[in-house]
C-alpha cells in the first residue's frame, strides 16, 4: 500500500481551562505527523508537551477538536476505542488482575470472537515471543514488574494490530531492567516488523530505541528526525537543549559567512557556529555546543578557568568559567594529555561545525 | 482516667445492647409471661412460631419481599453507581443527592407519599407495591457500597479492555464487574437487611396478605401477648446479625 501507515493531519485538541489541572494532558496544535509501516517512532517531550494527548487521540480515549487521523487510509479520529484495532501498552501495565496471564493475553482474541482452539495456540505463541512460555496459569500479581510488562506487550500484539502504542511502558522499572526491556522491545520490533509508536519523556530511551523521534513541546511538533540527525542537527534551541546535553551561551551575531555565523559572546570573545536558522548580523542569538565537542587543547579561543574536574570512568567532566561569568561543561576522554587541575586556565575552542547558533527567542519558548 | 473511659465505653455498649439482651432469654422461657425471672428454659415458643399460620406466612413474606426488592435495588443501583463513577457526569452531586434522598427523608413521609401515589393505581395492599417501595428505599445502600468498591477500581483497566477490542458492555461485565463483585454482593445483602427491618412503609402499604415479620410482630403485640413474638424477635436479631456479618466479610480489605 502507498502512503504512510498512520497519518495525523492538522490534529488539534484543547481542553477547557476549568478542566485543566496538573493531571490533565496538554493541548495539541495542528499536529502533522506520518508513521511509516514497520517503523518505531518515538514521541518525546517533557510533561505537558502533548505527547500523551497524541497517544490518547490515537488510541481513541480522547476525540480531537479538528483534523484527521488516518490509519491505513481510513479516518479513525471519531471511531470508539474498541473499534480501532490498535494495541496499547500502558505505563501501569493495566493487566486484568482477576484473570490469569493466558486469559489476559487471550482477551483481545475473545473480544474478536476467535475460536477457542486457535486462541490457545496464538496465546502460546505470543507468550513465547515475550519469553514467558509456561507462565500462562499465573496471576499478574505473581509476576515481577518486568514480567508484567511483557504480558502487557503480548496482549497488545496477540491480535496482530497494524500498530502498537506504548505509553511510557518502562517508567516504573529500575534502570537495569529498563535497559533489558528496551533491548527486548527493539528486538520484537525488528523480528516481527511491528510498527510502534512509543511515548517517553526520557531522551536517552528515545535515542536508544527509535527509528525516528518526534520532539513535542507546548503542544507543537518541533522536529521529526532519526536520533542521529536530531542530536547532530537540532531544528531549534528547544530540541538542542532537550535531546542530549548542550552548553548554551548568550551571544550576538557579528557577521555571517555562508553557513557560518561569527558570534560575540555576551561575556566577551568571538566564536564561530553553524546557522541553525537565518540570522542577521547584530541579532541576539544562542550558541549551543555539545560538551563532548568542546576542546581544551587549543592554542587560541576563549580563555576559561577550570572550576571542577569530575572523573566519570570513561570520561572526565570539566566545569569551566568564562570571563563574563557564563559556564561551560566539557567532556574529555580520560586518556587525553594531562588535565589541568581546578583553578588552572585553559584555552577553550570548538570547530565551527560543532556549534549551532539559534534565534535567542527560541530558548524562551 | 483510662479506667473511667473504659467504664463509660462499656456502659454505652450495654445501653445499645440491653434491649436485645433482654429479648433473647425471654424467647427461651418455659413460662407464658413477659417477665423475669424465667420459670425455666424451653423451646416451646420456637415450636409455636414454626407451627403457627400467624407467623410463618409473615416470615415467608419477609424473605420474598426482601429478596425481590434487594434484587431490584441491585439492578437499579449498580448501573447508577457505575454511571456516577465516570468522570465528567454533569450534575453528579445533584443526581447522587436524589438517589440518596430516601436515607434523609423521614420514613413516615415516604410511606404517606407512597400510599397516596400507589392507592389510586391499585398498588397499595399488593406485593408489587411493597416490593417497589422497598427497592426504592434500598437503592442508596447499593449505590454507596458499589461506589466504595469502584473507588478502588483502576479505570485504566477499562481503557485496556477497549484497546483489546472489547465494547463497553463487555468491558463492564468481564473486567469491571468481577472486580467490584464483593461490593455489589455487600450492597445486595445490605438491601435485603434493610427490607427485612423496614416497618413504617409496610405498616401503610401492606394488606393482611403482605404482612412481613416486623408488621406481624406489631399486630401480635395488640392481639395477644404470646412469647412467640420473642422468638420472632430473636430470629430477626439473628438474621440481621448474620446479614451484617456477611456485609462485613464481603467488604473486608483484600491484599
Amino acid at each position: 500500500m502507498d502512503g504512510p501507515l498512520l497519518r495525523f493531519e492538522r490534529v488539534s485538541k484543547s481542553y477547557p481551562a476549568a478542566a485543566r489541572g496538573a493531571a490533565h494532558p496538554a493541548a495539541l496544535a495542528a499536529l502533522d505527523l506520518d508513521v511509516a509501516r514497520g517503523e518505531l517512532l518515538t514521541l518525546l517531550g517533557p510533561s505537558g508537551s502533548g505527547k500523551t494527548t497524541t497517544l490518547m487521540l490515537l488510541a481513541g480515549f480522547e476525540t480531537p477538536d479538528s483534523g484527521r487521523i488516518l490509519l491505513e487510509g481510513r479516518d479513525i479520529a471519531r471511531l470508539p476505542a474498541h473499534k480501532r484495532g490498535i494495541g496499547v501498552v500502558f505505563q501501569s501495565y493495566a493487566l486484568f488482575p482477576h484473570m490469569t496471564v493466558a486469559e489476559n493475553v487471550a482477551f483481545p482474541l475473545e473480544a474478536r470472537g476467535v475460536p477457542k482452539p486457535e486462541r490457545a495456540a496464538r496465546v502460546a505463541r505470543a507468550l513465547e515471543m515475550v519469553r514467558l512460555p509456561g507462565y500462562g496459569d499465573r496471576r499478574p500479581a505473581q509476576l515481577s514488574g518486568g514480567q508484567q510488562q511483557r504480558v502487557a506487550l503480548a496482549r497488545a500484539m496477540v491480535f496482530e494490530p497494524p500498530i502498537v502504542l506504548l505509553d511510557e511502558p518502562l517508567g516504573a522499572l529500575d534502570k537495569a531492567l529498563r535497559e533489558e526491556m528496551q533491548h527486548e522491545i527493539r528486538t520484537l520490533h525488528q523480528r516481527l516488523g511491528l510498527t510502534m509508536l512509543y511515548v517517553t519523556h526520557d531522551q536517552q530511551e528515545a535515542l536508544t530505541l527509535s527509528d525516528r523521534i518526534a520532539v513535542l513541546a507546548g503542544g507543537e511538533l518541533r522536529q521529526v528526525a532519526p536520533p542521529r540527525t536530531l542530536y547532530d542537527e537540532p531544528a531549534d534551541a528547544f530540541v538542542a537543549g532537550f535531546v542530549g546535553e548542550n552548553n548554551r551561551l548568550a551571544a550576538r551575531v557579528s557577521s555571517v559567512e555562508g553557513e557560518t555565523a561569527h558570534c560575540v559572546l555576551d561575556g566577551g570573545g568571538e566564536m564561530p557556529a553553524r546557522l541553525a536558522e537565518p540570522l542577521r548580523p547584530g541579532a541576539p542569538c544562542l550558541l549551543m555546543v555539545r560538551p563532548e565537542r568542546v576542546r581544551l587543547d587549543a592554542a587560541a579561543g576563549l580563555p576559561a578557568q577550570l572550576t571542577e574536574a569530575l572523573f566519570q570512568g570513561d570520561h572526565v567532566r570539566l566545569r569551566l568559567a568564562l570571563p563574563g561569568g557564563a559556564e561551560v561543561i566539557a567532556k574529555r576522554p580520560v586518556g587525553e594529555a594531562a588535565m589541568p587541575g581546578p583553578g588552572a586556565t585553559a584555552m577553550l575552542n570548538w570547530e565551527a561545525g560543532d556549534a549551532w547558533a539559534f534565534r535567542a527567542e527560541d530558548a524562551a519558548r | 482516667m483510662r479506667g473511667a473511659l473504659w467504664a463509660f465505653g462499656l456502659l454505652v455498649l450495654l445501653f445499645l445492647l440491653l434491649p436485645i439482651l433482654v429479648v433473647i432469654p425471654l424467647s427461651f422461657s418455659s413460662g407464658s409471661f413477659l417477665s423475669y425471672p424465667l420459670p425455666g428454659l424451653s423451646l416451646r415458643w420456637y415450636e409455636a412460631f414454626f407451627a403457627s399460620d400467624f407467623w410463618l406466612p409473615a416470615l415467608r413474606n419477609s424473605l420474598v419481599v426482601g429478596t425481590v426488592s434487594a434484587a431490584l435495588a441491585t439492578l437499579f443501583g449498580v448501573p447508577a453507581a457505575f454511571g456516577l463513577w465516570q468522570r465528567n457526569v454533569p450534575g453528579r452531586r445533584l443526581i447522587l443527592a436524589v438517589i440518596l434522598a430516601p436515607l434523609a427523608v423521614p420514613a413516615i413521609v415516604v410511606a404517606v407519599a407512597l400510599l397516596l401515589a400507589f392507592g389510586p393505581r391499585g398498588l397499595a395492599n399488593s406485593f408489587t407495591g411493597l416490593i417497589l417501595a422497598h427497592a426504592m428505599l434500598c437503592v442508596p445502600f447499593v449505590v454507596i457500597t458499589v461506589l466504595a468498591s469502584l473507588a478502588r477500581f483502576d479505570p485504566v483497566l477499562l481503557r485496556a479492555a477497549a484497546s483489546c477490542g472489547a465494547d463497553p458492555w463487555t468491558g463492564f461485565f468481564r473486567i469491571c464487574l468481577p472486580r467490584i463483585m464483593p461490593g455489589v454482593a455487600a450492597g445486595a445483602v445490605f438491601a435485603f437487611a434493610t427490607s427485612l427491618d423496614e416497618t413504617v412503609v409496610v405498616l401503610f402499604l401492606a394488606g393482611p396478605a403482605q404482612r412481613t415479620l416486623p408488621r406481624q410482630m406489631f399486630a401480635g403485640l395488640n392481639d395477644e401477648i404470646s412469647l412467640a413474638i420473642m422468638a420472632a424477635a430473636t430470629l430477626m436479631v439473628l438474621l440481621s446479625t448474620l446479614l451484617l456479618g456477611a456485609v462485613a466479610w464481603l467488604r473486608r480489605p483484600r491484599r
